[in-house]
């Protein structure tokens, strides 16, 4: 039977329209006859497509069959049909939530899967039927973040969002408390700079990054250069939540790259960079021109990066800003011209030493043609006339003048209110203003009669002579409006100024009431309040709560345990034979676990290793610093009847295994013939020593040539490998004989481990020598060239100008091999090696020492 | 997550609907037609939606909106990248993702959907997977099909989704090994009135077409690596030999697929290919003005610029154009009011140039502004940035391949500020 014959026999909906009834009474019985006889097929694709038509049928009868299922694929051989299971998790909880503990049950296995396939998929289970069962993810934290890189992309989103979540219960804040400070008044950057390191000194003291957050951080990293922007996204909103701020700036970057997407994706990325750039304007700020506005972006992508732009605006930048706005002002897009104008208000507000500019441009744009335009300078001059209280006379008359041609009644409104406000600063004008809008009044919009009236009430109260019946007319128009609002209003104000004998004590306080000190209004980004909300989310994106948003917890003030992370061997299930010791201290167990672990620990022979190799203390693997092309030569053309080869030491770790030494073999025809089936026979190989072949060539055209890859375990010994390369009618003795700067891996170390690890490998461990070097190699890095060239090292960072260090493993035993070169007075260097290895050791002293003397 | 999805086309008909969970009734669309309506423009309906009881992403692709419903909270993005990632797979299947192409295939189209999304969660979404389970059309096969009543559904299993490089099908043999990079740059560029560069980077891709039996395993080098600002990957790029090495290390997908993209964006190394000197004016209280506009070759590097293009969207009180092309020809639409010039090649002894008159309506007011100069272009055999391919190395494999490399650079979001 074929898969999807399968999937045709128990599709549901198939089946019913195929029999053209009503055929859910029988369903039961028919699911669990073809279910049972397909969920069992030795095919795991079988099992897995059985597994997801069962679970896709929506029929409570069916349940406790799906259940059975679910439970019996979730320890399947397969990672695909337990892929499959975590799929189905999800499906029965919205059939039938009751199943939720038994699911759990389910998910907490699941979780244990080493598998990636599986670990997007139980991932969204959890998230979905138990979100809040953190306790679930202690002990699969470390192994989720190793996998994460190679999860499917839909999957490796879900888990960071998770992962993020998870980080912010369990570690401490690594934002120092005054760094926020630091950020927002620029004044601190006076500060003298011994006050600083003070103060810096004090943060580090207190704070020390637990090593599973710091790893958190580092594997997702790399996910940045994602071709999926959720995946980039997630990672830029987990190092926004997570990272120390000094970190989060790597993020831009990739953000702006995203802006180079379609529409869509420009749209959200730009929400989210519109809200980190309120709080951390430098990650954006040299970027600024990616924000800059095209004629045929859509409106909606526009406003946003007007937005951005607008808050990048600082002393720096802003004249090439108000110059770049000067082009949007005039777009034919009125909509958005009339944004800009609001955010050239918003920049004249923040930053005190262009407002008068800014102040003058919008006057100018008073006179503009289009009716949209003028009115919303009018807006925004009101806005910054009120945090302006200077004197602005002229401002004032001139959009006075303006009355007579405005309509939008937003603009009117707001000069008559400016007229009020400031009609001691204007008194020929103001009476006359409210003369002619006391004719128009009846035709008015309801927010220009409202100003009408507290024009009115305001002049009367400051110049009554003039325009005590003006007011009193608006007034008794106003009564009988037909806006309850304006009626209210009137009457309230009536009561308020027209002392009676009925009036209370308030209108004795009326001209303390009305002319009070108005605050004036804060202009800021409508992005302002959304950073409650976890980047990224829909939620964000709508700034409402979206049903099932997860908040996004406070950092605890003291750390949860960290040993729950902790794995213990026994634990580790299913396929026990990964991961040796990591239990024995916390420090060097995560270290250990993301020595990029791909193969480096699969094999179980390790176990027994591993105590020995207590060396691999916070130092991993790292990929070569140099490859040398020098390439040695296997068989000579003339020996080998016309078939030469050549092989060179391509440094890349671990391809056919973690104890093989990688080697490339170029083999070229130089006959004008054929030469068929070239192959390896006859190994006489020093004990211990082994060898992974290449696989046999076929045939090589004359002239042809061939690279393979070959593996050999040289057991830490520079013996030489003995072997026959063999042809179809022919053979030749070939050997290769390693380098000893070959039969080593680079590791990455810090400078400290380094010391540590040496001060451990003395006396009879270390070897050392004093070398003449040749003037021209004194330079840090024509030293650090030419000893990666000549041995596969690992550079160490070194704090000192005139030390240089390198550090590697040996490939077989994993014993550290630690280099260091120290110049000294008079064009000398002292070499030291420290190893367990002495004799490789001393052997890569003598070789390193000419490599050095030498020009 | 993605509880549904709708297509609607430019005339607000739903022609296709699919749902995981339950069905999700079509009115739940009428929220999406208010939202169109208010915007008007087909490119300002908001990408996210909120309604009473769900939210709709949708994305706007080839004349087709892809509405999604969706119900509980979720990655925005990470629906919109999917639905463009289903938009491409119907691109890839039918050639192109247009309503006609979706209503003549809408078998393949249903089962695609159900393979691409398993209860609402991704499940096979490479394209690779996808042709395994189900075989894209071709004529031969949908005769064969209707004769004997047989469908695209493959009836090998699809072993990919159980590899760890799951990209790649099992099993590609070709008679002719061919590997083929088009290293694609595109200009981004805004340019002022007074011609000097305001902003401009370069974003280019690597799309490759790879036809090789088994599984070979690429190393593909450049000349300049450090060229690249800002590198997004393919899945099957070996992340960390890009970091210590600077060499792109992958087991390619079978067929065509996009490698990288990257950025290069310092300022100073985007050489601007072409000018623009324009004169463009309108006349105070007269209802005519002046248009004249000549485009001519930059910093080339002695490759001939062609495909040349000019758009520009005229202000709304313009009414028609009375214009002379020395070269090319072009047309003018007064409902839309867009100004298309085809230039074609462009020679330097005799550049091309476009001048006339603008009639305005009588009695509008001049326009505020004048339009920007949108222009396309295209390079052949030359990468603007000056990436250039060092050499392909395959491993694992032992037939010799063909082997291509292609340069080309095009205009991006070109655009003159007049």
């Amino acid at each position: 039977m074929t898969y999807r014959q399968t999937l045709l026999e128990l599709d549901p909906r198939r089946v019913m329209i195929a029999k053209g009834k009503n055929a859910s009474e029988l369903f039961p019985a028919v699911v669990k006859n073809v279910a049972s006889k397909n969920i069992e097929d030795p095919n795991q694709l079988i099992r897995a497509s059985a597994l997801r038509v069962l679970s896709s049928i929506r029929v409570p009868i069916i349940v406790p069959i799906m259940m059975l299922a679910i439970k019996e694929a979730s320890s399947d051989l397969s990672p695909y049909v337990r892929k499959n299971a975590a799929h189905a998790i999800q499906k029965l909880y919205s059939l039938d939530p009751e199943q939720k503990e038994m699911l759990i049950e389910v998910i907490e296995k699941l979780l244990k899967d080493k598998s990636t396939l599986v670990a997007g998929s139980v991932v969204m289970a959890f998230e979905e039927v138990c979100p809040d069962r953190i306790d679930l993810i202690h002990k699969n934290y470390r192994k989720l973040c190793n996998l994460l890189v190679d999860v499917e992309e839909w999957g490796q989103v879900v888990i960071i969002h998770m992962l993020t979540r998870y980080a912010r219960t369990q570690f401490v804040s690594p934002w120092k408390d005054d760094e926020v400070v630091e950020e927002y008044s620029e004044n601190n950057f006076y500060e003298s700079d011994e006050e600083q390191k003070e103060k810096d000194q004090k943060v580090k003291n207190t704070y020390t990054m637990d090593p599973d957050h710091r790893l958190l951080l580092r594997n997702t990293k790399p996910l940045l250069q994602s071709r999926n922007a959720a995946v980039v996204m997630a990672v830029a909103q987990l190092y926004w939540h997570l990272a120390p701020k000094s970190e989060a700036g790597i993020v831009s970057k990739s953000l702006v790259r995203l802006l180079h997407s379609n529409r869509e994706v420009q749209y959200i990325v730009l929400q989210n960079i519109a809200t980190m750039s309120i709080q951390r304007k430098g990650m954006f700020e040299p970027y600024l021109k990616s924000f800059y506005v095209r004629s045929t972006d859509p409106t909606m992508i526009k406003t946003l990066k007007l937005e951005i732009l607008t808050n990048l605006a600082n002393e720096a930048n802003i004249s090439t800003l108000l110059r770049e706005f000067q082009t949007y002002v005039r777009s034919q897009d009125k909509q958005f011209a009339a944004a800009t104008i609001q955010a050239i208000g918003r920049c004249a507000t923040n930053i005190t030493e262009v407002t008068d500019t800014c102040l003058n441009g919008l006057v100018c744009l008073l006179s503009n043609r289009d009716e949209i335009v003028v009115a919303e300078s009018v807006v925004v001059i009101k806005k910054l006339l009120q945090t302006q209280p200077a004197h602005h006379g002229e401002i004032i008359k001139h959009m006075a003048k303006l009355l007579d041609n405005i309509t939008v009644p937003v603009a009117r409104a707001s000069i008559l209110w400016l007229i009020g406000e400031y009609c001691e600063r204007v008194p020929k004008i103001a009476p006359d203003v409210l003369r002619k809008t006391a004719k128009t009044f009846t035709n008015e919009d309801d927010l220009v009669k409202l100003q009408i009236l507290n024009l009115g009430a305001k002049l009367y109260l400051t110049n009554s002579k003039q325009t005590k019946l003006l007011t009193q007319y608006v007034l008794n128009l106003g009564k009988y409006d037909q806006s309850y609002d304006i009626r209210d209003r009137t009457r309230f104000i009536r009561q308020l100024i027209v002392p009676n004998e009925k009036s209370g004590a308030l209108s004795k306080y009326a001209k303390k009431i009305f002319l009070a000190q108005k605050p004036a209004p804060l202009l800021e980004s409508p992005f302002k309040d959304r950073d409650h909300f976890q980047l990224g989310t829909l939620s964000h994106t709508l700034n409402s709560r979206a049903t099932g948003y997860l908040e996004l917890s406070d950092w605890p003030k003291v750390a949860p345990d960290p040993s729950v992370r902790n794995v213990d061997v026994a634990e580790l299930g299913i396929s026990g034979k990964r991961r040796p010791s990591d239990s024995s201290d916390t420090e060097s167990a995560s270290s250990e676990e993301n020595s990029s672990d791909s193969e480096a620990e699969s094999d179980s022979k390790s176990d027994s290793e591993s105590g020995k190799s207590r060396n691999a203390t916070s130092s991993k693997v790292a990929a070569p610093v140099s490859v040398p092309t020098k390439t040695h030569e296997l068989l000579h053309r003339m020996s080998g009847k016309g078939l030469a080869a050549h092989y060179h030491f391509s440094r890349q770790p671990g391809i056919f295994g973690d104890r093989m030494v990688s080697v490339q073999l170029t083999v070229t025809n130089t006959t004008d013939q054929k030469i068929e089936n070239i192959h390896i026979k006859e190994k006489k190989l020093p004990p211990g020593m082994r060898m992974h072949e290449f696989n046999p060539i076929e045939c090589l055209e004359p002239a042809g040539s061939i690279t393979v890859s070959m593996g050999i375990d040289f057991c830490d010994s520079a013996q030489m490998a003995s072997f026959q390369l063999c042809t179809k009618d022919d053979y030749f003795n070939v050997n290769i004989q390693p380098p000893v700067g070959e039969l080593l891996l680079p590791v990455t170390m810090s400078e400290k481990d380094f010391k540590k690890e040496q001060g451990m490998l003395t006396g009879m461990n270390e070897t050392s020598a004093t070398i003449a070097v040749a003037p021209q190699n004194s330079t840090r890095l024509v030293i650090i060239e030419k000893v990666v060239k000549a041995a596969n090292l690992g550079v160490v960072p070194s704090g000192q100008d005139n030390i240089h260090r390198f550090a590697a493993k040996t490939v077989h035993s994993g014993s550290l091999m630690l280099v260091t070169v120290e110049l000294k007075e008079s064009s000398t260097a002292q070499l030291i090696i420290n190893t367990e290895k002495t004799v490789i050791g001393s052997v890569l002293l003598r070789e390193l020492k000419p490599v050095l003397s030498q020009g | 997550m993605i509880h549904s999805l709708f297509l609607i086309n430019c005339s607000g008909d739903i022609f296709l609907e699919k749902h995981w969970k339950s069905v999700v009734s079509q009115s739940v669309c009428d929220y999406f037609f208010e939202a169109q309506e208010k915007a008007i423009d087909v490119e300002n309906v908001p990408p996210v939606i909120s309604t009473p009881h769900h939210y709709l992403i949708s994305i706007y692709r080839d004349k087709i909106f892809f509405v999604s419903v969706i119900q509980t909270e979720v990655p925005p993005l990470f629906v919109i990248e999917f639905l463009h990632r289903v938009a491409d797979t119907f691109q890839d299947y039918f050639g192109e993702c247009s309503e006609t192409a979706i209503k003549d295939n809408v078998v393949i189209v249903y089962e695609l959907l159900e393979e691409m999304l398993d209860n609402g969660f991704p499940l096979a979404t490479e394209s690779n997977i996808l042709k395994e389970l189900i075989k894209p059309p071709t004529i031969l096969r949908s005769v064969v099909n209707s004769i004997t009543g047989s469908s695209n559904v493959g009836d090998t299993l699809p072993t990919g989704q159980l590899s760890n490089i799951p990209w790649r099908r099992a099993g590609v043999k070709y008679t002719n090994n061919e590997a083929y990079f088009d290293v694609i740059e595109e200009i981004d560029a805004i340019i002022d009135k007074s011609g000097s560069t305001v902003f401009a980077e370069i974003q280019g891709v690597i799309d490759s077409c790879i036809k090789l039996s088994g599984m070979p395993d690429l190393s593909l080098s450049f000349m300049n690596p450090r060229l690249l600002d800002d590198v997004s990957f393919h899945p099957c790029i070996r992340f960390k030999r890009w970091e210590s090495e600077r060499v792109l290390s992958f087991i390619p997908p079978d067929g065509n697929f996009r490698l990288i993209s990257y950025r290069v964006s310092s300022q100073n190394l985007v050489a601007i290919p072409v000018y623009v000197k324009h004169m463009i004016s309108f006349k105070e209280n007269s209802s005519s003005g002046r248009f004249d506009v000549t485009i001519g070759p930059k910093q080339n590097m002695g490759k001939t610029v062609e495909g040349v293009v000019m758009t520009v969207h005229m202000p709304k009180a313009v009414l028609n154009m009375n214009l002379t092309a020395t070269q090319g020809s072009y047309t003018f639409d007064p409902v839309i009011k867009v100004l298309t010039w085809d230039v074609g090649k462009i020679t330097p002894q005799k550049l091309p140039n476009l001048k006339g008159i603008v009639n305005l309506q009588s009695g509008a007011p001049k326009p505020e502004e004048n339009p920007s100069l949108n222009i396309q272009f295209k390079i052949q055999q030359l990468a603007i940035s000056g990436l250039k391919v060092n050499r392909l190395d395959m491993y694992g494999e032992k037939y010799k391949p063909f082997k291509g490399v292609k340069y080309i650079t095009k205009a991006g979001k070109f655009q003159v500020r007049t």
